[in-house]
This record gives structure tokens, sequence and C-alpha cells, in this order.
């Protein structure tokens, strides 16, 4: 018997397994081997050892690349985890409402990032765009917030807040888990409103928190789409682009489409997946003092 | 039972998505014999429709098959890569040096002398920028070069007589750009001189008398003629408002609308393509222009041509077709009932025709010969003669193996100076370091 359930476990996995091995584990390994050539497509590859590798250490454009992409996930991620959980709250209290305002937050959610790119190049434009024009209102000179190399990536940053809908969504699924009852003895105790959060809600939300950090760490640190519409994307938008909103990969989707360097621009994504790897296992330790689960001993 | 059910649907699911999976790899249509596939060519308008109608009342037995869209250059070279390319190419001329470098492109000496293609018609420049290595890849369509364009209302408000604008004498030129700037809580009003960096570099140090790439398709950038180009350019930019304000600014015309920038007084004076003339003829025919050839700095007048090229890729599966094709809509007559098309089409909607630019001598001269005619119209009255006259003037850079690598780092390093972050000599070293290294990278040492 255990072994026909065994059988028809496989029988169900059998297409994510095949889909796996082909379109994941298959290129991947394909990429390892490509990291270690010189390949522009058209001429078979040429074995050349670790210089893609060496070369990662020695290109000036790989530590700016690197920079400006950690630059915009600090930034991103604590304000998205920050926003959507301060909107999440206020979700939960607009009673009969909730579902309108659900709906309403979620919808930039599904803005396609190529128009949503557009768009934000109209709003954030320093002389004649929306945003600025608001400050304007209350007295503030906005900044050349797609132009101004100092402000082009908190630019990207507030624009990434478009979506922020997404995170307050979960956190509203995971704030109406938290019982009342533990509200209701915090609150016997004379715990303020903050006290409340920081010892009751915290806590109890702190698996989905974590949850959210590693998602959007991962998703910031391969930030693609709406910078390299907004300034990379044609001859027009590329023109006049310092080095200011190259995240790391758009500099590898340059090496490989543009100069036609596969084999750097796979040395490039092995060194990401590093990066990334090393940032998650931080976080996964870092987790298991700060994560708690319902039922586990603390 | 139910469990074996469910493993037989598991594994004809995978072999299902298997055989759909591999349903591309047998014959397909564009193996059959009488079938031309392209790639990079849309059909806008008459100049392209007109001359795809001649080619198949040519040819009625060719199954000719228009891929529309923009020339995207990572999906022609995977098309070329994976053994699947179309039968012809249609992309920017500048970019066929690199191609032609790397095996993408086929040579088509032979196909061009079969055909009596004559080259000696065509444009020395254009020929220039399709020709690696002593063999020809491509064939010239269009011709676009670059004049000035200047906005005599807010010239003459400000004392400046608009025939005094040139790019001949910079000092001149730098004061005139202060005058005619506006500037306005911090906000720009009117740009006065738009010196169009990044794009423009290479004309700007055409005009200071050195190309940016030489006969062999090496970077010349850190070149002295083209340091100062840069940073008499750059602090033109700067001296208006610098280049953050004046960027934002610019991209926000309503550059091929009624509301562009010459009919709100946005700008003053803007080096240009010359299409941008029927633009602004159809968008804003009353707007008072004067068009001016921009001159070297001897005054001489100079203008670098663009424009796109027909090529035939490497392992593309007709080539006697594309080969036959590409003659068929590059020849003199096949222009001339192309601009005959394009010219009754823009009547029928009360716009004025301003010409067809091609890179074939002998097609232009036909065509403003028979098919052009001024209707009244003072932009294009004013401009073909001057467009006319720059296409013979018009310079090309040479075709490089790495001619996307040396505009990026031309571009790179105008932008790192135009936002302060180098001066020009350190911009153009690094620069003429990066230009260097990817042409090693193709040819070798």
């Amino acid at each position: 018997m255990a072994r026909t359930e065994n059988r028809a476990a496989w029988g169900f996995l059998a297409p994510w397994v095949v889909g796996f091995l082909l379109f994941t584990a298959g290129p991947m390994l394909v990429s390892l081997w490509l990291s270690l050539t010189n390949y522009d497509m058209l001429k078979p590859p040429v074995f050349v050892g670790a210089d893609n590798y060496r070369e990662l250490f020695t290109d000036p454009k790989v530590a700016t690349a690197l920079y400006n992409t950690l630059f915009f996930t600090v930034l991103h991620v604590p304000l998205q985890i920050a926003l959507g959980l301060a909107l999440a709250s206020l979700l939960r209290r607009a009673g009969r409402a909730g579902g309108f305002f659900r709906t309403v937050l979620y919808l930039p959610v599904m803005t396609p990032p190529v128009a949503l790119a557009a768009l934000f190049l109209l709003l954030l434009n320093g002389q004649t765009g929306a945003i600025n024009e608001v400050l304007g209102w209350f007295g503030f000179t906005g900044p050349n917030w797609t132009t101004d190399p100092m402000w082009v990536k908190p630019g990207l940053v507030l624009m990434s807040l478009w979506t922020v809908g997404g995170t307050a969504v979960i956190y509203l699924a995971a704030l109406t888990r938290v019982p009342p009852e533990l509200y209701e003895a915090a609150r016997l105790d004379g715990a303020s409103p903050w006290r409340q959060f920081r010892h009751v809600t915290l806590p109890m939300i702190s698996g989905t928190v974590y949850f959210t950090v590693i998602v959007n760490t991962i998703a910031s640190l391969q930030v693609f789409t709406e910078a390299y519409v907004m300034f990379y994307g044609n001859s027009e938008t590329a023109a006049g682009r310092d080095d200011t909103a190259l995240f790391y990969v758009i500099y590898l989707f340059q090496q490989a489409f543009g100069s036609l360097r596969m084999g750097y621009a796979s040395a490039l994504a092995w060194m990401l997946f590093l990066v990334i790897a090393v940032i998650t296992v931080v976080q996964v330790r870092v987790s298991r003092r700060l994560v708690h689960y319902e039922g586990e001993p603390r | 039972m139910r469990v074996g059910g469910a493993v037989r649907a598991g594994v004809l699911a995978v072999v299902a998505a298997g055989v759909v999976g591999c349903g591309g790899l047998g014959a397909s249509v564009e193996d059959r014999p009488d079938v031309l596939t392209t790639m990079g060519f849309g059909l806008p308008d008459e100049h392209a429709t007109a001359r795809v109608s001649v080619y198949r009342g040519k040819y009625p037995g060719i199954d000719l098959r228009i891929t529309e869209g923009a020339f995207d250059e990572q999906q022609f070279l995977s098309a070329v890569a994976s053994g699947e390319p179309p039968d012809l190419v249609y992309a920017d001329r500048l970019k066929l040096g690199s191609y032609a470098a790397r095996g993408a492109v086929e040579p088509i000496d032979d196909c061009l002398r079969s055909r009596g293609v004559q080259l000696s018609d065509y444009r020395a420049a254009a020929v220039r920028q399709v020709s690696y290595g002593g063999r020809v890849y491509g064939v010239p369509e269009f011709a676009t070069v670059r004049v000035l364009i200047i906005n005599n209302g807010p010239v003459l408000a400000e004392g400046i007589d608009p025939a005094r604008v040139s790019t001949t004498d910079w000092s001149a030129l730098a004061e005139q750009a202060g005058k005619l700037a506006v500037r306005e809580g911090g906000r720009f009003r009117r740009i006065g001189f738009d010196p169009k960096l990044p794009d423009s570099l290479p004309l700007w140090a055409k005009a200071n008398g050195v190309e940016l790439i030489d006969a062999d398709g090496r970077a010349r950038l850190d070149d002295p003629a083209v340091v100062e180009a840069l940073r008499f350019t750059a602090d033109l930019v700067k001296a208006q408002g610098g280049w953050a304000s004046f960027k934002a600014f610019r991209d926000s015309f309503d550059e091929f609308g009624a509301g562009n920038q010459y009919a709100t007084g946005q700008l003053a004076v803007m080096p240009m393509e010359s299409f941008y003339l029927n633009t602004l003829a159809a968008n804003s025919p009353d707007v008072d222009v004067t068009i001016a050839p921009f001159t070297d700095r001897r005054g001489a007048p100079t203008t670098e041509l663009g424009g796109q090229a027909w090529a035939i890729p490497k392992g593309a599966r007709h080539p006697e077709h594309a080969c036959d094709f590409l003659a068929t809509m590059t020849a003199k007559d096949t222009w001339v009932t192309a601009a005959n098309a394009r010219r009754d089409a823009l009547a029928r909607q009360g716009r004025p025709y301003g010409g067809t630019f091609t890179a074939n001598r002998a097609a232009d001269e036909a065509i403003f010969a028979t098919v052009y005619a001024p209707q009244g119209n003072r932009i294009l009255d004013q401009g073909v003669p001057i467009v006319l006259g720059l296409q013979e003037k018009a310079f090309a850079l040479p075709p490089s193996p790495a001619g996307g690598d040396l505009v990026r780092a031309w571009q790179s390093a105008a932008t790192r100076v135009l936002t302060g972050s180098q001066t020009p000599e350190e911009a153009l070293r690094q620069a003429q370091r990066e230009a260097d290294q990817a042409v090693d990278r193709i040819v070798g040492r």
C-alpha cells in the first residue's frame, strides 16, 4: 500500500520534477559551465577557467551595481514592511468597508511593471511632474527624481512602494489571526497601544514578517524591470544616463545581450546567487532568535 | 485503482507536455522553399507598404512574412545562435560592423553584383557604414542628417538675429545660449541651446576636427579634440542651469505633438534629426523656425548620417530570395513608387509631403525631380534644400567590431561629465579603456 502511495506521489510530482530539471536545474548547470567560458552566442564557448570570476573583482561596474542594489534593498525592504504593516492595521479597523479598501489597495499590484515605469517617469519628473507639484503646495521644492544622481535611487524606492498593497494584504491576514484575548489580557495589565503592538502583535505575526522580509529582500536584490524601462530600455532613455540606476541584474543583462558576454554574465549571475544565499542564511540565523511560531516553546 | 489512474494521468501529462514542447522541432513553415522572413521591419506608412507591394508584384510566388516590430538585438542574435534566423534583418547601420565582426551577418558582395546593384549610386558615408574588412554586409535604406532648428520667436525677443545663430564660433554660441535660457524659481522655462548630449557627441567631436572611431574600428575617445568638445558642450548645459534640471525639462517635451517644444517656446535652438522637420510641418505648420546647417569651427556645414540597412543573417534559409528582396526594396524605381504613394496619402490627409531621403543618391535625384514639389509650407520649403545639400557632406563613423560597446562607453562618459562626477579628461580616459577592452575581446590584441 505504502509503495503504491509512493508511486502515486511521484506520479503527481512528476510534471513538476520534470519541469524543474528541464527549466531550472538544467539551465543552472549550463550557466555554471558557461561562467567558465567566453561565449558570444555565435561561436562555440571557449574554456577560460576562473577568468570571468576574477574579472568580477576588478570590474568597477560590478561594485557600482552591487552598491546600487544594496542601497535600494536597504531602503525598500524596511519601508515596504513598515508601510504594509501600518496599512494592514488601518484596514483591520475599516469595518464593513474593509473589503472595498482591500481591493483598492491591492489594485496597484496588478499594474504591469512596464506601464508603472512609464507612469512614474511622468510623475517623478523634477520640472513638471505631479509629485513635485504636490510638494510645492506645502512649500517644498522637490528634487529632480529622475535625473539628479543623488535622487534617482530614492525616487525608485518611492515608486516601488506602489505595490505595498500586496504586503499589506498578507499582514492583514496575519493580524486577523492574533487571538483577541491576548489584547484583552494586555489591556487588563494596563499595556499601552504601543506595548500591545510591541509585545502582542509583533511576536504573533513575526512568522509573517519574516516571510515578507525574505521575499522582499530577494526580489529587491533582483530588481530590474521598472529601472530598466525607465532608464536603460531604449536609446532615448539610455542616452544621458549614468550608473546611478545601474542595478546588478541590469548590468548582467547589458553584459549578456548588449556586449554578448554570456560567460561573464553567467559569472555575474552566480555571484548574485551567492550574495542572495549569504543574505538569506544570515536572515534565517537571525530569525531563530526573533521569530515566534504559535505552539512552539520560546 | 484510483491511485494507478493518478499515476497514469501524471505520466500522460509529462508525455503530453513533452510532445507539445517538441512540436516546434519539426519542419516549420519557414523551411518551405517559397517563404521569405524578415525581422526588424514594419509597415508604418507608404514608404514601406508601397515598396513591399512592388516586391510582391515582382515575385508573386514568394510567401513574404514580415514580423513587424522594431529591431531587437537580443531576439536577432538569439535567433542566429539557435540556427533559426530570419532571411533578412533590418537594423541600424551603426550595428552592422559589430555583427559582421562576429559573423552574425553574411557578406553580400556577390548578391549585389548578381542583381546589378551599383554601390556607386549610394552616398559614400552610408556605404562606409555597411562595409567591414573590405566586404559589404548590408544595403543602406533611409538617410537622416542633423540640422539646426532655430525658434525665431524667442531668439528675436532676446535681440538675436536667427541668421547669426551658428555652431561655428563656440564662444559666441555660449553667450547666445546663456541669453536664451530662461529659469524661474529653480525651474526651467526655456532651454536656450540644447547640444543634444550625449548622443550628439560624435557630431561635436567632428566639428572640432576628430572622429570618435578610427579606420580600424578602434575608439579615439581620449583625443584632446574630443575632450575639448565634451567640455564645451557640457559647460553649455551647466551654464544654463545644470544637467539634472535640463534633462528633466527636456524629458517633459511633447516632442511629437502640436504642443511641441518649438510651438510652446520651451526651446530656442537644437541640432535635430531631419525627419523632425516633417513632424513640425505636420503638427505645428505655423511655428516660426529657421533651419540652418550644423557647422564645424571653420564654418563648413557638417552632419552625421544615420539610418538603417538590410542584411542577410548567417544561416538564412533563403539567401537568394533575400537578395532579390533587398535589391528590389532599395532600387531607384521602387523608391520613386514609394515616394509617390507617400505624397498622395499625405495629400489625402491634408498634410504636406517633405520628401523621401534615402542613402541612394540616384533615387533621391529622381524623387526630388519628379515627386517632391514645394507646397508653401515654410518649414519644409526652407528645410528640404538644406537637408539635400547636407546629404553629400555628411560623415559616418566607421564600423567597429564593438560598435554598441563604444557608443555606451562615450555616452556614459558624457553623462558622467554632465552630472559633474568626472572631468572630461577622466571620463574620456575611462571610456577609452572600456572601448579598448571591448574591441580587444572581439578581435584580440
